[in-house]
């Protein structure tokens, strides 16, 4: 059969995780860090009001863009937490999680012969999407003594005229680095000097710890050039929900839902109508998971620079990605011999790019009895080794 | 006003009173020296009252009733409410009492080993009182949620995928 499939699909590399997923699959009595989505089950009011809808009928297709209510709610929402203003008729897009307006736009925006700037260590999607689209892609390496954040430095050093995109990922998975306002502003001056758009994945922001997070399109004359794309997965603990949504230039997000319109018709109706609930109800259960992630954030970073290894303190998202280069082993082996004799479950950072190298990600959504425990195993597996 | 920082360290010891201060400093970044200061005052002032667990006793097998009863009074000159409620508060038997709003003035809640030694104690203790003008009785048949703790039904652990992106 393989050789009747399209070479870019045939040609597109295994995510890295998945290779390491398959592998956890075969063992037992294992304490995974290597999750990336809450543990949190999605808050109950949130819940509640899908099993109503689906009680009240509501089980039909809803507008391709989304329900409007849920378009309403979210352009409030943007506009007060983040200073965004976006006109729920014709400016938002509500998709099937952040996943599906990230092919959306790569697909809307490129052609053979364009170029999209990513940065590495990030998110797995962003590169193989732009792949399918027909664009090239260059990564962006950022490096832990930058405390992961991307510099207009690193930017020039891959950039060229053909590119079109830049991708930015903060609060990032996997680093857990946030960008502030302060980081941000000189990349939106590159961005306008080298007539660049941003796709900004700011699916965690709600996740940050210290300070406030700052959205890249309410910056300075970047609103009409940066598509705007969060969702309830990772806030709300609603990832199985499959919601999430786009905001950005109407022709954009136009051309967007034409493609939305034929491949996947509209998000789930249930999801959309929890989603509402989320926004109009689940503000103080969202507060209230965001103190406890920050409680093991410390609680991680803790544990692993006490048992010698270095580790940024990760301001964002639910990952902390200590360097593991003191141990003598690669962020492969590292993860491997971990699994292997002390049955804890973490990513290696390569998995997310180049520049993860030496380091593996080791996500906190778990109990704190759960950290302990894995902290303790790490612990003792470091030891010998340093 | 209470700060947000106290806000976090109370609720943390909310729940779980085991956490030392060396513990809650990991989880707070806040120096280990505060913390216990805090904790001390704290203890001081009555904010925190008692360190204990919750039990489910319904789980020990061992018997137990226990009752809600509301409780109409005639408030007294110069003491309202307040003489009454001092009073009751000092039987054993009852757990909590509340003043609340609505049909009746008193809302209590009473633990005994059987339903007849509630019951007496309501027929002889409670009901001759002076000043209790009525009272009502409801026995608690399950405890589904105490405490902001759910009790029974524990449904919620979902499978995750051991390892995702
Ligand atoms: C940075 C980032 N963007 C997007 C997603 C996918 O989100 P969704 O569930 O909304 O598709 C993830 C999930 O891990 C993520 O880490």
């Amino acid at each position: 059969m393989r050789h009747y499939l399209n070479p870019t699909v045939a040609n597109l590399p295994p995510s890295g995780i998945r290779k390491f997923f398959d592998l956890v699959a075969t063992m037992e009595g294992i304490i995974s860090l290597g999750v990336g989505e809450p543990d949190f089950v999605t808050p109950w009011t949130v819940r509640e009001s899908g099993i109503f809808s689906l009680e009240q009928g509501q089980t039909m297709y809803t507008s391709n863009s989304g329900l409007l209510e849920l378009r309403q709610e979210l352009t409030r929402y943007l506009a007060k937490t983040q200073g965004l203003m976006y006109n729920p008729e014709t400016e938002i897009l509500v998709t099937v999680g952040a996943s599906e307006a990230v092919d959306l736009a790569m697909r809307a925006l490129l052609s053979p012969g364009d170029i999209v700037l990513v940065p590495d260590p990030s998110y797995v999607s962003y590169g193989p999407c732009a792949t399918l689209a027909g664009a090239g892609v260059r990564y962006v390496p950022t490096r832990a003594d930058q405390d992961f954040r991307l510099r207009v430095e690193d930017l020039e050093r891959v950039y060229s005229p053909e590119a079109k995109l830049l991708v930015l990922s903060y609060p990032n998975n996997p680093t857990g680095a946030i960008m502030t306002r302060e980081d941000l502003l000189p990349i939106a001056r590159f961005a306008a000097e080298h007539d660049l758009l941003i796709l900004s994945d700011e699916i965690y922001s709600d996740l940050t710890y210290q300070g406030t997070h700052t959205a890249f399109a309410a910056l300075p004359g970047m609103r009409d050039r940066t598509l705007h794309l969060s969702g309830f997965s990772k806030s709300y603990a609603m990832t199985g929900w499959r919601i999430g949504y786009a905001a950005g230039h109407a022709d954009l997000i136009q051309a967007m839902t034409r493609i939305h319109q034929y491949t996947i018709l509209c998000a789930p109706i249930t999801a959309q109508v929890a989603a509402i609930e989320a926004l109009r109800a689940a503000e103080q259960a969202k507060r209230e998971m965001v103190e406890t992630y920050d409680h093991r954030r410390r609680l991680m970073v803790h544990g692993l620079r006490e048992m010698g290894l270095s580790c940024f303190e990760p301001l964002g998202a639910f990952y902390v990605f200590p360097d593991i280069t003191a141990t003598g082993l690669s962020e492969e082996d590292f993860a491997e011999q971990l699994l292997h004799e002390e049955k804890v479950a973490v990513v290696p950072g390569t998995a997310f790019g180049p520049s993860g190298k030496g380091h593996v990600r080791c996500s906190y959504a778990y109990s704190t009895e759960q950290l302990e425990e894995a902290l303790e195993r790490i612990s003792r597996f470091v030891k010998g080794r340093l | 006003m209470l700060s947000e920082q106290d806000r976090r360290l109370l609720k943390l010891l909310e729940q779980d009173c085991r956490l030392t201060p060396q513990e809650l400093s990991i989880q707070t970044g806040l120096s280990v020296e505060h913390i216990a200061t805090r904790i001390h005052e704290w203890e001081k002032e009555k904010v925190i009252v008692q360190y204990r667990p919750l039990i489910n006793w319904d789980r020990t097998g061992d018997e137990k009733v226990s009752a809600l009863i509301d409780v109409k009074v005639l408030p007294q000159r110069g003491f309202g409410f307040d003489k009454i409620a001092r009073r009751l508060q000092k039987f054993a038997e009852i757990k909590a009492v509340y003043l609340i709003s609505g049909g009746y003035d008193l809302s209590l809640l009473i633990e005994g080993r059987t339903m007849q030694e509630v019951a007496l104690f309501v027929a002889e203790k409670l009901a001759p009182l002076e000043h209790v003008q009525s009272t009502a009785t409801h026995f608690v048949l399950r405890r589904y949620k105490q405490d902001g703790v759910e009790l029974t039904g524990g449904d919620e652990t979902p499978q995750r995928l051991m390892v995702s992106p």
